[in-house]
């Protein structure tokens, strides 16, 4: 062998190896699953591999990724938003009644929207903060709170539970493109929400990974006592990751509106855990500290993939909610693995 | 020589004198007075509910005195937050929250102080910077890792302070207060520690260092103050005390006598 080999490099640096590398990710676990269901679905499901197929599913993972995206980087920071789900219903609530009752310009409503659904996330943040109770119980609250006010506010306006169609309405073609269109690419067509997604996911990994924020995220998440200590300023990293997911409930709800002109005001209530799910299974810690935008992204495709290659295989819905919760079980498992690893003190 | 500004004997950077605290109708610390110089490191001594802890989280601005004056370089202060102690110079590092241990070791490093380049709405951290500096500070105190990407949760314990010790010497602090860094260290590793905190010193900083472990503080120390229910039983100068008579008022002098007698009976 050649002893001068070793002479410039740490010889200690051989110990890691790029499988190890790999092994200390925070998507590992998602991706592996996300190749499992692929092939799982390809082998039992014919017109699973079509291209028309992999829009439907890549715009059934978009629906929930631009969700997950904003409540991975929450659960990274350490706390957790139930009242994600009825956000992005009121938002869209917000939007379409504000235009229809003041005959504003559908864009006006869209604005004000977005202001209401960061008020919203302001709200939870600041509660958070001020009270320091588990965010399990303020973001409860508000969930709740959402859910009677969706449902009161639309019967006390437009006296049913459903809002009025504002497809005539002024603006309402270009807010459409924007937030509803269909592209198409060599003959089939994709939602604009899955440009929506992946832009979300890129900004977001962007701002985790290399700047201030993103290191003040990771340390809220992973010790609030020692970054508060250092000097990070933890409230306004809270808020601000609950304005992002306001943000996140105002593209969505904006969506839904957009695509059916009409808004079901009850819609929305369960959705929130199904965006904890895509982050968890991409790797996100429960505990926080821990995660990546990227595995959200990869545990909302799973999310996409199960559900409709369920019904390309032509099986009973019903049996979705069982590989849900398996995915759920197994991933966890294994970045409970990963981070015991992380944590092992020499 | 014509008269100067200079005061003659040197500015103490920092100086309590008789402060107090109450938490509530709890009177949690009275009356201590403590001098901190540049160069020298201030032992703070005491038992379990001495008021130890009480006393670091004013010198870093977790809680604010009550009673009493705080001096910083002479002149008197309130500090109102961990971040305005910073700014001053004041950095602290805790027993068990020095670090976020998922992190990796340069995040942790710059934790609150992130070098950054670029413009307004694409600044981003100096991630290159950040890392080279990581490896080359750590490496002048000697700590040699092979990768500043692993989570700080995997170095051992006596590195882990060091590597916070290194960050504080690195952002320019003048006072580093080091709460209980040996205490749940073995005898080599917690000689590790007092080594870097001896190094600092030799740096120039002003070194407050709290311990209930006498040995240790007398192997390093200047000046010893010791603490008991909240009060300041002894201030002594390095040349005052001997480590017998130090661990003795330590150990609580006559009440351990006491309690020897009390265990014997039975």
């Amino acid at each position: 062998m050649n002893a001068t080999q070793a002479n410039d490099a740490d010889e200690r640096i051989l110990r890691t190896s790029p499988l190890r590398k790999l092994l200390g990710r925070p998507e590992l676990g998602s991706v592996v699953g996300a190749v499992a269901v692929f092939v799982f679905f390809a082998f039992f499901a014919d017109s699973f591999l079509r291209a028309a197929s992999l829009s439907t599913v890549l715009y059934a993972a978009s629906t929930i990724g631009i969700m997950a995206v904003p409540v991975a980087l929450l659960m990274i920071g350490g706390e957790f938003d139930l009242s994600a789900g009825v956000m992005v219903t009121s938002s869209a609530l917000v939007s379409s009644m504000f235009s229809y009752q003041m005959t504003a310009n559908v864009w006006v409503g869209v604005g004000v929207s977005l202001l209401v659904t960061l008020a919203i996330g302001a709200f939870n943040g600041f509660m958070l903060t001020r009270t320091k109770l588990p965010s399990f119980i303020i973001t409860l609250g508000t969930f709740l709170m959402l859910t009677g006010l969706n449902l009161g506010f639309t019967k006390l306006i437009d006296g049913t539970v459903s809002t009025k169609s504002i497809a005539d309405m002024e603006g309402f073609p270009s807010a459409r493109d924007v937030f509803a269109s269909t592209i198409t690419v060599g003959g089939v067509g994709f939602k604009v929400t899955i440009l929506w997604w992946l832009a979300l996911v890129a900004v977001a990994s962007w701002i985790l990974l290399r700047t201030r924020a993103g290191n003040w995220i990771f340390a809220v998440g992973g010790n609030q006592d020692a970054a508060r200590a250092v000097g990070v300023p933890v409230t306004r990293t809270k808020i601000g990751l609950y304005m992002g997911v306001g943000f996140g409930a105002w593209i969505s709800g904006q969506h839904l509106l957009f695509s059916y002109d009409v808004v079901q005001s009850g819609e929305g209530v369960g959705n929130e855990l199904i965006y904890i799910i895509a982050a968890v299974i991409g790797g996100c810690l429960i505990t926080g500290g821990y995660g990546s935008a990227v595995g959200s992204a990869v545990g909302a495709f799973i999310f996409g993939m199960t559900s409709k290659g369920i019904v390309f295989a032509e099986w009973n819905p019903d049996w979705f909610k069982f590989f849900l919760g398996a995915m759920l079980l197994l991933a966890t498992l294994l970045n409970a693995w990963v981070r015991k690893r992380a944590e092992a003190t020499a | 020589m014509t008269e100067t500004t200079e005061t003659p004997a040197r500015e103490a950077l920092v100086e309590l004198s008789g402060v107090s605290k109450n938490y509530g109708n709890v009177r949690a610390l009275e009356g201590v007075s403590l001098q901190v110089h540049a160069g020298e490191i201030t032992c703070v001594l005491g038992d379990n509910g001495a008021g130890k802890s009480t006393l670091i989280k004013i010198i870093s601005g977790l809680h604010q005195h009550d009673g009493g004056t705080l001096a910083l370089d002479g002149e008197e202060t309130r500090l109102s937050s961990p971040r305005e102690a910073l700014d001053r110079g004041i950095a602290t590092v805790y027993q068990d929250l020095a670090v976020v241990p998922l992190m990796p070791v340069w995040r942790n490093f710059f934790l609150g102080s992130e070098p950054r380049k670029g413009v307004a709405p694409f600044k981003r951290m100096d991630v290159d910077h950040m890392r080279r500096t990581t490896h080359a500070e750590l490496l002048r105190m000697g700590i040699d890792l092979r990768d500043v990407d692993q989570p700080i949760g995997t170095l051992s314990g006596g590195e882990r302070q060091c590597v916070a010790i290194a960050r504080a010497v690195y952002f320019g602090a003048k006072v580093l207060v080091l709460d209980e860094p040996t205490a749940a260290l073995g005898v080599k590793q917690s000689g590790v520690v007092l080594k870097y905190v001896a190094a600092a010193r030799d740096q120039g900083l002003g070194v407050v260092l709290i311990t209930h472990n006498p040995h240790h503080a007398y192997l390093v120390g200047d000046r010893f103050v010791l603490l008991k229910r909240g009060t300041m039983v002894g201030n002594h100068e390095r040349d005052d005390i001997t480590l017998d008579e130090l661990t003795r008022q330590m150990a609580g002098g006559t009440e351990l006598d006491d309690l020897r007698h009390e265990l014997e009976r039975r």
